[in-house]
């Protein structure tokens, strides 16, 4: 059967290039939130291997043993209604199955949408990301600094990504920190992620978002935590601040390259949140893990006291 | 804009004028080959009028075939312009427009009419009746999908296409992101041909549950026809928010609506929560018919009954309540937190279960049978596999966390195509090999299409495994180009050659039509597969009537029985035969939605008014109407029977 052959010689080229020597971007984590779900992709693909191969490996022998060519003419297939013994296998071990992989995913959704594990007693660094038509504007608020189409954050620290957009639905990722989340023009959304690696990593967003989509990304440097700091202090020291005006034209669509000021867009243009809120979709602050479907936003802003 | 600038193709390109001169020429010769033929009457007679569930069965399969070369087409150019790095073939507003015409005349235009075609020509066969419940409704629901998919289809040459994606997120597809008219196309013209599709579906549910022969109970009913009545099921719940949803995204973009903007308390992702509980059954609505196709065609050649029908009845059930359940996991990503997503991601795993089971009773199908491979058996086989890799990575999307990173990703591209190209387009390729000689009276020459088989398959494979690995590594789907620093080059190059071989395919199916067209053996028998259920036991070609004497049922393969253990299938004597009268109506109807479409796609209300006026006309003329059909008397029953190759008692 070639078209068996093929299939089976393809698998195993993707293994090799999935657990091969140059990482692809996702199964290369840099952060622990990248890490939980390179974890629960290569997991995944385990358990799913065995299903494949159950299947191609049944699929063979019933096609080599049953052949009309290889049985005598006048033999007549029997009618057969079915086995409970043979359901009840093709049920169990698919809904064990499931149920494995229904804790895995339960426990990694929890992980993915907390704090990442070991950051939980420092304060996370906040930075709003706003995309606008065909841009990232990050801004800065305790550090009172703004960037457009580039990020520098310090590794081995919590960060809260605070997500909305001016225009189209947009989706802010960084595959080696974590997966993306979405940023919509009527709420804000929070995405955490850290990064345990310094380095420089791809950002982009990846909702689409009409014509200039394929050229909307971003950079991420990950620097240690000194460094961090000097760079905010230069940025304080040498960026202008950002007008209102400077901002309007700014959000123009259109492609910038990277820009820096020495103030945010927050207090002239603040975000869709609190009491500027349109709605949410549930818990997207860590104040309503439980996933409660209120409209209240009131409790957003006080999510960062330090007392927490 | 100036009135008349709405009309221009906002991105003249060589391609499209190309394109124009193509459909006008195709246009001409088809008019001057039927006026030269004499042939108008005779079209408007036995085609655009008629009735029957065959012959409407057959336009449908026409237009899904004209359908799939376009997408293809669409595939095929898209394919290209990112096979390699920063090339420079389409700009990215056409690439836009290629990708969201390529998804819906595939999803909308293509797969839909496709599955409408088999289930029209099969079903009534399928269970031994004369007709559908509601034969001119039947007519109109095909006229109402197919002048909507010409209105999709004139919008790259007259405004422009739609550019927001088939999926067509607000506030992206709103007036201030998408200025061209094209996205009114897109919601109109599916609106009308979504109204076909809710009408088919009211029709078949009433068909199968009043219309089965005697003894044909439900768990006697052919799994096709079981597939079928589930389908309708879905279709009938999930349709009228499609209905509803374009309904207020044409208010956004018309009337200047408020429901999906960024101000004035437009909720974006109102759209996303509609479009998803429509769009997560619809997929269901296309790949519950394949199943059943499947179900038809691997007990035919395994010479064996289908393994635990009961639980393949009970799985398509479930499967279709749990399809209705789970539309949330394409936006894990909107930020509804962890509760939310683990609940929907539980749901969307749970589908693998009754899926599997499905899977597995193939298998067992196959077990301890005599199995020959035909055309029609292999793409069922290749099916198995190919679907099963699309599948199982199904389940690691449904795993929330994990789609945070797959979502937007060429991953979610690979997986989807892995899915719908065995689920839906082998199941048509199969089953039109199938029950082409049913349709047509020759078989399909086995030879190429075992050629057309390998080229798609391997090509299905080659096209889309690479990108599993894109896709990992970090390419979001819908980027029209992207640099060559990335590494993604090598993957797309290879999914391009995969392209390549996919249409290369497609082409010897043309030409395997042709062929067989010309030199099959019109001498074939009216059961030349030795099939096991009813659409095989009455004469090919079908008469009008379908059967002359309605049959007698006793399982659910009561021609096989018939066959082998002396079961008597037509009992009784002929019988006057009542039948419904053609119509023009639903044509001339349909048509004017079309009008109507255009008038509202342009803002041009006074056309608008005109053409709904029409509307209520031909619907004013029904209700006045007296029509109780026509009979054909036992005499000529008799005689057809006998010319068809002897009476079947
Ligand atoms: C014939 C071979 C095919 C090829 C080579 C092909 C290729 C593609 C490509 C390149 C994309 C765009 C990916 C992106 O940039 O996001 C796409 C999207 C899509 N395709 Fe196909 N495709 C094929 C067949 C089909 C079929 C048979 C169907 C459905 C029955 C289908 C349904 C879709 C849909 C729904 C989308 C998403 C469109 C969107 O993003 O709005 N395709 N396809
Ligand atoms: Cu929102
Ligand atoms: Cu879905």
């Amino acid at each position: 059967m070639k078209i068996k052959g093929t299939l089976i010689l393809l698998m195993f080229a993707v293994m090799t290039v999935l657990t091969g020597c140059e990482p692809l971007m996702i199964l290369n984590p840099k952060g622990p939130q990248a890490q939980t779900q390179a974890d629960v992709i290569l997991l995944s693909i385990g358990i799913m291997s065995f299903i494949v191969i159950a299947v191609f490996a049944i699929l063979i022998y019933m096609l080599v043993k049953y052949r009309a060519s290889n049985q005598s003419d006048d033999y007549e297939p029997p009618h057969i209604e079915g086995n409970h013994i043979v359901e009840g296998i093709i049920v169990g071990i698919p809904v064990l199955i499931v149920i494995v992989l229904s804790i895995v995913s339960v426990r990694s959704n929890y992980l993915v949408e907390a704090t990442p594990e070991g950051y939980e007693d420092q304060d996370p660094l906040v930075v709003y990301a706003q995309s606008s038509n065909w841009k990232w504007h990050f801004s800065y608020p305790e550090e009172g600094i703004e960037t457009v189409n580039y990020l520098y954050i310090p590794t081995d620290r919590a960060l809260e990504f605070k997500l909305y957009s001016e225009g189209p639905i947009t989706s802010f990722w960084v595959p080696q920190l974590g997966g993306q989340k979405y940023a919509m023009s009527d709420m804000v959304t929070t995405l955490h992620l850290a990064a345990d690696a310094p380095g420089e990593y791809m950002g982009r967003n990846a909702n689409f978002s009409g014509e200039g989509f394929a050229e909307n990304t971003f950079s991420v440097n990950a620097v240690p935590p000194d460094e961090f700091d000097e760079w905010v202090d230069e940025v304080q020291d040498t960026a202008k601040p950002l007008t209102e005006d400077k901002y309007k034209e700014l959000l123009e669509p259109g492609h910038l390259g990277q820009l820096t000021f020495s103030s945010t867009h927050l207090e002239f243009s603040p975000p869709p949140e609190g009491e500027h809120g349109g709605h949410n979709h549930g818990s997207s602050s860590e104040d309503s893990e439980e996933g409660n479907m209120d409209m209240d936003h009131e409790n957003m802003d006080e999510s960062h006291d330090p007392s927490e | 804009m100036d009135f008349f600038d709405r009309f221009a193709i906002p991105h003249p390109s060589p391609v499209i004028y190309a394109s124009m001169v193509a459909i006008t020429l195709t246009l001409v010769a088809i008019v001057a080959g039927v006026t030269y033929t004499k042939k108008w009457g005779y079209l408007w007679r036995e085609w655009l009028t008629t009735v029957d569930h065959k012959r409407i069965g057959m336009m449908y399969l026409i237009s899904a075939l004209l359908m799939l070369f376009r997408g293809g087409a669409d595939a095929i150019m898209m394919r290209a312009q990112t096979a390699l790095p920063e090339n420079t073939l389409l700009d990215s507003q056409h690439y836009n427009e290629i990708f969201t015409t390529h998804g819906v005349v595939m999803i909308i235009f293509m797969a839909m009419a496709f599955i409408m075609a088999l289930m029209n020509f099969v079903v009534p066969l399928q269970i031994g009746a004369r007709d559908v419940a509601f034969p001119r409704l039947n007519a109109l629901s095909f006229w109402l999908y197919f002048w909507g998919a010409m209105l999709f289809n004139i919008s790259f040459v007259i405004g422009g296409s739609p550019d927001a994606g088939w999926t067509s997120y607000f506030p992206l597809a709103g007036n201030e992101f998408s200025q061209s008219v094209g996205t009114n196309y897109y919601m109109i013209a599916i609106q009308i041909a979504g109204l076909g599709t809710l009408i088919t579906g009211i029709n078949f549910i009433v068909t199968i549950l009043k219309m089965r022969a005697p003894g044909m109970t439900l768990m006697k009913m052919p799994m096709f026809t079981w597939s079928a009545l589930i389908t309708n099921l879905i279709i009938v719940f999930a349709f009228p928010v499609l209905t509803v949803a374009l309904a207020m995204g044409t208010i956004d973009r018309l009337f200047g609506g408020n429901f999906f903007t960024t101000t004035d308390g437009g909720m974006d992702m109102l759209w996303a929560n509609l479009f998803w509980v429509w769009g997560h059954p619809e997929v269901y609505i296309l790949i519950l018919p394949a199943f059943g196709i499947y179900s038809e065609i691997i007990p035919t050649f395994a010479r064996r009954n289908l393994y635990g029908y009961k639980s393949m009845v009970a799985s398509i059930v479930l499967i279709s309540v749990l399809s209705f359940v789970v539309w949330v996991h394409h936006f894990f990503t909107m930020g509804q937190g962890a509760m939310v997503n683990s609940i929907f991601s539980i749901t969307t795993m749970a589908i693998a279960i009754p899926t599997g089971i499905k899977i597995f009773n193939w298998l067992f199908t196959l077990w301890k049978g005599k199995i020959t491979i035909t055309v029609p058996m292999l793409y069922s086989l290749g099916f198995i596999p190919i679907f099963t890799i699309g599948g199982v990575t199904g389940v690691m999307l449904g795993m929330s966390a994990a789609d945070y990173q797959y979502h937007n990703t060429m991953f979610l591209v690979a997986h989807f195509h892995l899915v719908i190209i065995p689920g839906v387009v082998f199941a048509m390729l199969a089953g039109l090999t199938y029950w082409w000689p049913k349709m047509f009276g020759f078989m399909l020459n086995e030879r190429i299409g075992k050629l057309s088989f390998w080229l798609i398959s391997i090509g299905t494979c080659v096209a889309f495994f690479p990108m599993f690995i894109s896709g990992l590594d970090g390419q979001a789907r819908r980027m029209y180009t992207y640099s060559e620093a990335t590494g993604f080059g090598i993957w797309n190059m290879i999914s391009f050659v995969g392209a390549i071989m996919l249409a290369a395919g497609f082409v010897t199916i043309v030409y395997n039509i042709y062929y067989s067209t010309r030199y099959a053996s019109r001498d074939i028998s009216s059961d030349p597969w030795d099939a096991r259920s009813l659409e095989w036991a009455t004469h090919t070609p079908v008469p009008d009537y379908n059967f002359a004497i309605t049959p007698q049922v006793n399982s659910s393969e009561a021609f096989w029985d018939s066959k082998k253990n002396g079961h008597k299938l037509f009992p009784g004597e002929y019988k006057e035969i009542h039948m419904p009268n053609n119509s023009g109506v639903p044509f001339i109807m349909s048509a004017i939605f079309f009008v109507l479409g255009f008038a509202l796609v342009f803002s041009i209300w006074i056309l608008a008014v005109i053409a709904l006026l029409g509307i209520f006309a031909c619907l004013a003329h029904r209700s006045f109407e007296q029509d109780h059909g026509y009979h054909i008397p036992v005499e000529e029953v008799k005689e057809t029977e006998e010319k068809l190759g002897g009476a079947r008692q």
